[in-house]
């Protein structure tokens, strides 16, 4: 590791994101992204898409500084509705239910939040120092990456992404297929040549992305909210009287929150993992390294640090092979790609080089939004919680609003509206035939990207498909994804992974 | 309903299968190329045919296991948000964003199961479409009329 290098770059990321504008807008995303990351059901797919427009006319590094405050927002937010209403905002956040509502129900809540807060910020801290460190040297790896190893770590990507989603892995697969193919549609960049555009001239640009997002998580999401009769919410309203920890809370918290980060930090800067299995196997490993098993389910502090500071440290991971390979890891970050792309950045090693300010200065900002978290969040609680008290009868037309004005104001073409109905009425199906959409998303954003790969490489293979095992990196991706592959069809993993994504807290 | 008709895995099949079968009929119009120069039709060919056979396991295992039941549909809400939107899309040019904003919040304020709370609904409204001016219109300055005539 060369730490000489890491002060120079630092301090002109802190130069960058501590200006008065940047700070700003990292402000405003940490709030925005809190406030809808609250709100049960909304996870951070959702809440990126729908606040993605907002970002558009910004220049690229107070957008993406906004955007990463939104990112952390709303997973810390969807902890803090986990630990108190018991309705976990987003998947990663079903471990924190199991604890951290058992211990908001002894009236141990502030704690709770806090060691949360502090679990969170910790493995913060860490992450940014890694990606700092891990960074350039993975870039100047992926420089010398040809096609044929993009194309293999492509396949790795999307692979492991079908592998850890939520439910069925065939299905899953078959999704990252459906993606692959609604990414073509748009003009062939080879020969120029209008592929699956019904003739409609608005599509041979290609459906963009936030479009398909915002259709998928956004529409499809508050059409699946409608379909009960409004759902009652069991609101725990109790004064947050002891908002610190003892030190008996945080003897006991510090080690499940080193392990849990560096076990986050793992499977975030793994392609296709995530924040959710990141907090499951922190929180099944805890449980087998505590003194006092029986105490957990039954609001122990460990079930709550070790998980909340994993699924940040994977948060913040997930940032790794984003930034330095752009390759997205799952769908969160193939919509922060697609921001990136929106501003005219092509993402890919070479932004590190080329946009010094813009890679270091998000580095810094996340360091500031974690920051920021902390400060607000702890004395914020109460105001969050009033927001879970606002009825979904006004929430989901706002919301709406929201998105509709969002795609319009992409291209302000209605076609980009008719677009997210469409996929609003297909994420419905796909939620109905429990298909998990989230690695569509990530193939449609990789889909050009990896036929291009494909071509490229065959071609200057002379069509020889060996081309892929005999370049040793791009062997060494296939290799890992065979091992993904082998390993999940192991009888005895099946039966585990059933049983750690079933997501059932209750 | 028999059994078939509910069952989660048996439809998502059918849906790849479709989905499969769409992308290998509206490529066969594209050149194949060959694996070393391939053309535009070559990887959606191949895609196509790999989702179809994913089709056929995952409803195959549907049909054999069972699986899950796909429960009710909630037809009025996708319907009427829909509409609203619609309507936005139509009106928009036509007469401008705040009326074609109340047209979007109304229409989507009547897809819940809820009875609808009429002046409830109006302050909303209200409210939401002046926050919405001064967010899209005077803060991030896109460039619509407001109404008809300004």
């Amino acid at each position: 590791m060369d730490l000489s290098q890491l002060f120079p770059h630092l301090y002109l990321g802190f130069s960058v994101a501590l200006s008065l504008h940047n700070l700003m807008y990292c402000f405003i995303g940490v709030v925005l992204g809190t406030a809808i990351g609250v709100l049960p059901g909304i996870g951070p797919l959702a809440t990126i898409a729908m606040l993605l427009p907002i970002t558009f006319n910004l220049p690229a590094i107070p957008a993406l500084i906004m955007l990463s405050g939104i990112y952390y927002g709303c997973q810390y937010g969807g902890s803090t509705t986990a630990i108190l209403v018991k309705l976990p905002g987003e998947s990663a956040s079903v471990v924190t239910c199991i604890d951290g509502h058992e211990m908001a129900k002894a009236g141990r809540a502030g704690p709770a939040l806090a060691i949360a807060a502090i679990g969170s910020f910790f493995a913060g801290t860490v992450g940014t120092i890694l990606i700092a460190q891990l960074g350039p040297p993975i870039a100047e790896l992926a420089l010398e990456f040809g096609a044929a190893e993009y194309f293999s770590l492509m396949v790795m990507g999307l692979i492991a992404a079908s592998i850890l989603a939520y439910g069925s892995m065939s299905k899953s697969l078959a999704m990252v297929l459906l993606g692959l193919i609604i990414g073509i549609v748009g003009t062939d960049v080879n020969s120029g040549m209008a592929r699956f555009s019904f003739g409609i001239a608005e599509l041979t640009d290609g459906i963009s992305f936030s479009v398909i997002a915002m259709g998928l998580f956004g529409v499809a999401e508050i059409v699946k909210n409608l379909e009960g009769s409004g759902g009652k919410r069991d609101l725990l309203f109790q004064k947050l009287k002891h908002l610190y920890p003892t030190k008996e809370d945080l003897k006991l918290s510090w080690k499940p929150i080193v392990r849990g980060t560096a076990l986050g930090a793992f499977f975030g800067a793994l392609p296709g993992a995530g924040p959710t299995i990141a907090a499951f196997s922190t929180y099944a490993m805890e449980k087998k390294l505590t003194k006092r098993p029986e105490l957990f389910g039954k609001g122990a502090i460990e079930g709550v640090a070790g998980p909340e500071a994993a699924n940040n440290a994977a948060a913040m991971g997930a940032f790794i092979p984003t930034l330095t390979l752009g390759i997205p890891g799952s769908g969160t970050m193939a919509l922060m790609l697609g921001a990136l792309t929106i501003q005219g950045i092509a993402p890919g090693p070479q932004v590190m080089t080329q946009r010094p300010d813009l890679f270091w200065g998000l580095i810094a900002s996340m360091y500031i939004g974690n920051t920021m978290l902390v400060i607000l969040n702890l004395p914020l609680v109460g105001l969050w919680v009033k927001l879970l008290t606002v009825p979904y009868r006004l929430l989901f037309p706002a919301i709406m609003v929201f998105m509709t004005i969002g795609v319009y104001s992409l291209n302000n073409s209605s076609v980009d509206l008719y677009m997210m109905i469409l996929f609003g009425a297909l994420g419905y199906l796909f939620l109905k035939l429990q298909c998990e959409p989230a690695p569509l998303i990530l193939a449609v954003v990789l889909g050009p990207l990896m036929e291009e790969n494909l071509r490229r490489a065959l071609l200057i293979s002379r069509g020889d498909p060996t081309v892929f095992v005999t370049r040793p990196i791009s062997l060494g991706f296939l290799i890992v994804t065979v091992v993904f592959l082998v390993v999940m069809l192991l009888p005895a993993v099946t039966a585990k992974r059933k049983e750690a994504l079933a997501g059932d807290a209750s | 309903m028999s059994k078939v008709a509910n069952n989660t895995d048996f439809w998502a099949g059918v849906m790849f299968i479709i989905f499969g079968a769409a992308a290998v009929y509206m490529s066969r119009d594209y050149p194949m190329g060959t694996a070393m120069r391939m053309g535009p039709g070559y990887f959606p060919h191949y895609l196509g045919i790999l989702m179809i056979l994913f089709g056929l396991g995952i409803g195959g295992r549907g049909l054999l296991k069972g699986s899950d039941a796909i429960g009710p549909w909630a037809f009025k809400p996708l319907i009427v948000l829909s509409l609203g939107v619609l309507s936005f899309a139509f009106l928009i040019d036509r007469i401008g964003f705040v009326p074609s904003l109340v047209a979007l919040i109304v229409i989507t304020s009547l897809s819940g199961q809820e009875k609808v709370r009429w002046l409830e609904l109006l302050i909303f409204a209200v409210v939401l479409v002046a926050g919405a001016v001064g967010l899209f219109i005077y803060a991030i300055g896109l460039p619509y009329q407001l109404f008809w005539w300004y």
